[in-house]
Formats: C-alpha cells, structure tokens, sequence
C-alpha cells in the first residue's frame, strides 16, 4: 500500500482521477437534472395549494412539503364555468381515432413498399422522402383554405381523417423495419396460400409490432399536445381539446376568477402533462428509440 | 405422337409466360391497392391545398365575404413593401436563431457527451433529460409564465439571491421578452441531446481504442474522431433547428398575449408564423397569408438547400450512404 502510493502520487493515480472525474460527471447531471425537474416540482406544488393560500412564496418553495390540497384536480374537472373534463374526453377521441389511422394506414402502405415489387416503386417512394423535407407550418394555411372548402372548419375532421392516409414519415420508418425480415418468409406464406393481404395480415404485421407502437406513442404524444390544429379548426369551446382549453382555462381563470387561482390554473397544466409522462415512463424505449431513428437517417 | 408432345410443349411454355406475367401483375395491383391511401392523402392532403393556396397567393381571399378575387403579384408587392411586420418577423426570427440555435447545438452536443459516459445510473439521467420534450407546449409555456413572473417568480427570486439587484423584467420588458422565452425553449435541449447520443453511439470504438494506443488525449479524440463522426448529426439538427425556428408558435402566442386579448401577440413576439397566423386568422386575409406560407415555403427550401451546399465542405459522411439506410 505504501508501496505503492511512494511509486504514483495520488493525483496520477488511475482509479483516483477516475473517482474524480466521475464525481464531476455525477455534479453535473445533477445539476441538470433539477433544472429539468424543479419547474415541474414547481408545479406540482403550487397545484396542491388550497383556494387563498400563495403560491408564490418568498423563498419559492420547490417541493409540495405543506399543503395537499388533491381535491384541486376534480375542482377543475368539474369546475362551474368551464369544467375540463370534457376537453379531456375530446383529446381522448381524437388520440384514439388518430393511433387507429395512423397504424393501419402506414403498416399498409409500408407493407406495400417494404415487401412487393410493383413498377413506380422507387420514384414513389423517393417523392414520399421528399415531402419529409416539407415542413409542416409550411402546409397550415395550405390545409386550411382546402378543410375550409370541404365545409370541415368547426368540426374534428380535420384533425383526424387525414391520419387515415398516411404520413411520410411514418411510412419511411415502418418501411425501413420491415424491410430487415427475411424474404423466405413471405415465399413460404405464399407456398401456404397465403394472398399478400394474408402476408401482411399474418406475418408482417405481428412481427412489426416495436416500428407500430413507435407511431402509436408518437401519434398519441403529438394529438395530445397539439395547439395548432385545434386552434385553427375547432370554434365552439365545448369542442375544444385539452391543449387549448387548457389556455381557454387560464385566460378566462385570470378575468373572471377569484383573484388568484394559480392554483387551479396549475392542477389543469399538470391535467395535461401528467397522462403523457406516465405513458413516456413506461414506453419511453419506444420514443426514445424512434427519435433517435429519425437522427440518423440524416 | 410427336404432334402431341410437341403441342404439349407448347402448351406449357404457353400457358408458362401468362402465368408469370399474370403473378407480377396480380402483384403490382396488389400494391398499388395497399399504397392507395397515401396517393390518395398525396393529392387530396398535399397537392391540392399546395395548389389551392399557390392559387390562393395570387387572389384576395378573405375568410368571410366575397369570393377569391385575382389581384396577380399584389399580396406579394404588399409583403415586401406595405406590410410593416413582415420584415420584423424575419428579423426577430432571425435573432431568434442566433440566440436559440448555436446555444441549442452547443448544449445539445455536451450533454449527449455527458450522457454517454458509462456511469451507473445514467439511464436515469437520460429519462430525466427527455422529459421536456412530450411535455405539452401549452402547460410549458404556463408553467415558465409563472416562473418567469418577474415580481414573484422563482427564475427572479433565485437572480435576487445571487446578488442581482434588478433583474430583468422578462416577459413585460421589450427587451427581455425574446430571451425569456429562448430559456424556456432551451429548458428543452435534452431532446435533442438523444439524437446526437444516438450518433455518438454509432462511432465504432475501436477508433478511441487505437487514438489511445497511439497516446491522444480525450481532447484530441473529441476533435478528430468524436467531431468529424457526428457532423451528420450536427448538420441535420442544423437545418432541422433552422426550420423549427421558423416555426415557433406556441410559446410566442401564449406567453406573447399574457393576459391581454385572446391570441393577439405582441409585436415583440411577431415571429414569422405568429404573423402569418395573425394576417390568417386575426385579419382574416387568407390571400396575403398564402402568399406569407410560399415565401415559407421557398425559404426553407433555400436553406435546406444552402446549408445542404456549404455542408458539403465538412461533413464528413463514412463511406457515403452509410447514414442512408440505418436500420430502425
């Protein structure tokens, strides 16, 4: 032991720098972390404040240590003037139609140019690649003249039809992935009698289950939070989704409320932040795995 | 006899070529039947609203009142020359950029780098580091209302006790309310981080294996191997972040209105699409909106191409094509 402290300083030696610079690792994502998680701590403490308490204290008080008010949650679900509960079930319908179109159409049109050969394949695809690059504030006001048109504007089609014909991106994932299974299994489905809708009915489609839950929690991630669709297409309040009855709540909270109630406007934020990271907690492999993904298509 | 094998023969090979030609047929029908959804969303969801509002760019067209009128290049003369918040939206955009995207790169990149280290936990940490990106824009830009509350709100409750004696008044000042709201966008870095951790993962490790042998620093394995393997990455989270901040919307228009009335951003927070959504849907000029979402159009098509160009010259891409088909 001395022995070998005599022969290397302590700050050569390789385990101590070691400890060192893992020490400094660890401060680091520490430190970063709680920028990330103290607003959201923030949050959740100020939405357990009781009607009157402040929720701005001097210090800020990060964490929920004092009050507990639960209660707050169903106060804004049921609340008199705008009760969100129902912008919740409105949200709910249109992530449920949006994961069902969004699934069957790209598993389809994926299958088809994953799988078969047919002439115009590969000028098809590469114009499906090329509207990747469009940006999708580039196509609001494009979208809009046209639902306009259709007589669409103030109802839900807009935000929900067009995920039943399918999305470039989505198509070009799903496509890459079943790309990587074996032909042989296709030849051996059709030496059983199997049509190309049995192909993709009983052996693409259940082995592309990890590419389809990518799109459903993408496709469940996105509806949920969407401000913009909503914002343009819905006009009658009862209509709206969580993400703009969420601003619809605070605004009217602000004029026609009691004088504070950030509380409440707290419990209706967490209302709708809460649902998508229970489900990023447990999918996140899925999210996390897609994003990266789409990086290195590059 | 031999008639009748020679028939036989020509029986098969005729029955033979239908049938093959017969199978890749059934096949391309087959296919065309499974991409029908897409053609069908291509033109109704694409080409169509893309032709209707280049149409569109050329008319007076109000959302109510009288039908389209065709005014030719008037919308687009009247952006470039009348409209007083056009030029605004580009250049508070592009300042915009200059303060999101090099610090959004920089800090993306750093904690991809802290990510990758092989520590126990740091699983944990990359959960952690995502979260803000599947959180809703609107409860976001709530939540940073209150804290960037410049009375009582914690970002100024902390500068105070760091011995600030006047901090800013962020999303009440003119000067404060644009790097207010590029905090609260870089809050979200980490998930960009994922994608860049995504790259650093794919840089074969026998390369930092043999710059050891060799006795290079980490510095030095940082600038000629970990630099040079990730500018794909860099380079599409470049054009990407260019074009997302053309497209910054929802904290602009909520934390832009504050309390005042409903969606109407102030002028400070006028970024290009805010304006674009405002000329739509507060003026009710769909012509000059259309005209605003091809000059949209065209620009980013401008830089994608641009950046595209100049990246040509450092991007490095192993063996070319290599990032083309990355297996999901």
């Amino acid at each position: 032991m001395t022995q070998k402290l005599s022969a290397v300083p302590l700050w050569q030696d390789r385990r101590f720098r070691g400890a060192i610079f893992n020490f400094f690792i660890y401060a680091i994502l520490i430190a970063v972390g709680a920028i990330i998680l103290l607003p959201l701590s923030w949050m959740l403490t100020a939405a357990l404040r009781g009607e009157g308490e402040t929720v701005f204290t001097v210090p800020t008080s990060w964490f929920p240590t004092e009050s507990f008010h639960f209660e707050n949650f169903a106060r804004i679900l049921t609340y008199e003037s705008y009760p969100l509960w129902r912008p919740t079930l409105n949200t709910l319908f249109l992530v449920t139609l949006n994961v069902i179109g969004t699934v069957l159409s790209n598993s389809l049109i994926a299958f088809a140019f994953a799988r078969l050969r047919f002439p115009g394949r590969d000028l098809l695809f590469r114009i499906i690649v090329f509207t990747m690059l469009l940006p999708g504030a580039a196509l609001l006001i494009p979208s809009f003249l046209l639902f306009n048109q259709l007589g669409w504007y103030g109802t839900y089609y807009p935000l929900w039809v067009p995920a039943f014909f399918g999305n470039a991106w989505s198509i070009f994932i799903t496509r890459q992935y079943m790309r990587s299974f074996p032909r042989d299994l296709d030849d051996a489905a059709r030496i059983d009698g199997c049509g190309y809708f049995g192909i993709y009915r009983h052996i693409i489609l259940p082995m592309s289950k990890p590419v389809l839950t990518v799109l459903a929690v993408f496709t469940i991630v996105g509806v949920w939070n969407d401000f913009t669709g909503p914002l343009i297409y819905l006009s009658n309040s009862d209509q709206f989704t969580l993400a703009i009855a969420l601003d619809y709540f605070r605004r009217s909270a602000f004029s026609t409320m009691s004088v504070n109630t950030t509380n409440l406007v707290m419990a209706a934020s967490l209302l709708s932040v809460l649902p998508i990271l229970i489900l990023y907690f447990f999918l996140q492999e899925y999210l996390i795995g897609g994003i990266a993904s789409v990086g290195l298509k590059g | 006899m031999a008639d009748i094998q020679q028939l036989s023969v020509r029986a098969t090979t005729i029955e033979k070529e239908p049938k093959k030609m017969h199978l890749a047929r059934r096949e391309a029908i087959a296919a065309y039947l499974f991409i029908s959804p897409w053609i069908v969303g291509f033109v109704l969801f694409l080409l169509a609203p893309v032709a209707i509002s280049l149409y569109a760019s050329f008319t007076r067209w109000t959302l109510i009142g009288p039908p389209p009128r065709w005014v030719g290049f008037e919308n687009f003369e009247q952006i470039f020359t009348r409209d007083r918040y056009f030029w605004s939206s580009i250049r508070i955009t592009l300042e915009f950029i200059l303060l999101t995207l090099p610090p959004g790169l920089i800090l993306g990149l750093s904690l991809a780098l802290l990510l990758n280290q092989k520590v126990r936990g740091i699983r944990l940490f990359r959960t952690i580091f995502y979260i803000p990106a599947v959180v809703s824009g609107v409860a976001v830009s709530i939540l940073w209302l209150n804290l960037l509350n410049s009375e009582v709100g914690a970002v100024n409750q902390i500068l105070r006790s760091l011995g600030v004696v006047d901090p800013p008044n962020w999303l009440n000042s003119t000067q404060w309310v644009r790097p207010a709201v590029a905090i609260m966008s870089l809050w979200g870095v980490g998930g960009t981080a994922v994608i860049y951790l995504a790259g650093l993962q794919n840089i074969p490790i026998h390369l930092y294996e043999a710059a050891e042998i060799d006795g290079a620093s980490s510095w030095q394995a940082f600038w000629k191997i970990t630099l040079p393997l990730i500018s794909p990455t860099l380079f599409f989270m470049l054009i990407t972040g260019l074009i997302a901040s053309f497209q910054v919307f929802t904290p602009a228009l909520i934390l832009g209105t504050g309390t005042g009335g409903f969606f109407s951003p102030s002028p400070e927070l006028r970024f290009y699409l805010v304006h674009l959504y405002t000329v739509a849907f507060r003026e009710g000029k769909l012509g000059t909106a259309s005209a605003l979402a091809w000059i949209f159009i065209i620009l980013s098509g401008i830089v994608t191409l641009g950046v595209y160009y100049i990246s040509e010259k450092w991007v490095y891409y192993e063996e070319s094509g290599v990032n083309n088909d990355t297996k999901t």
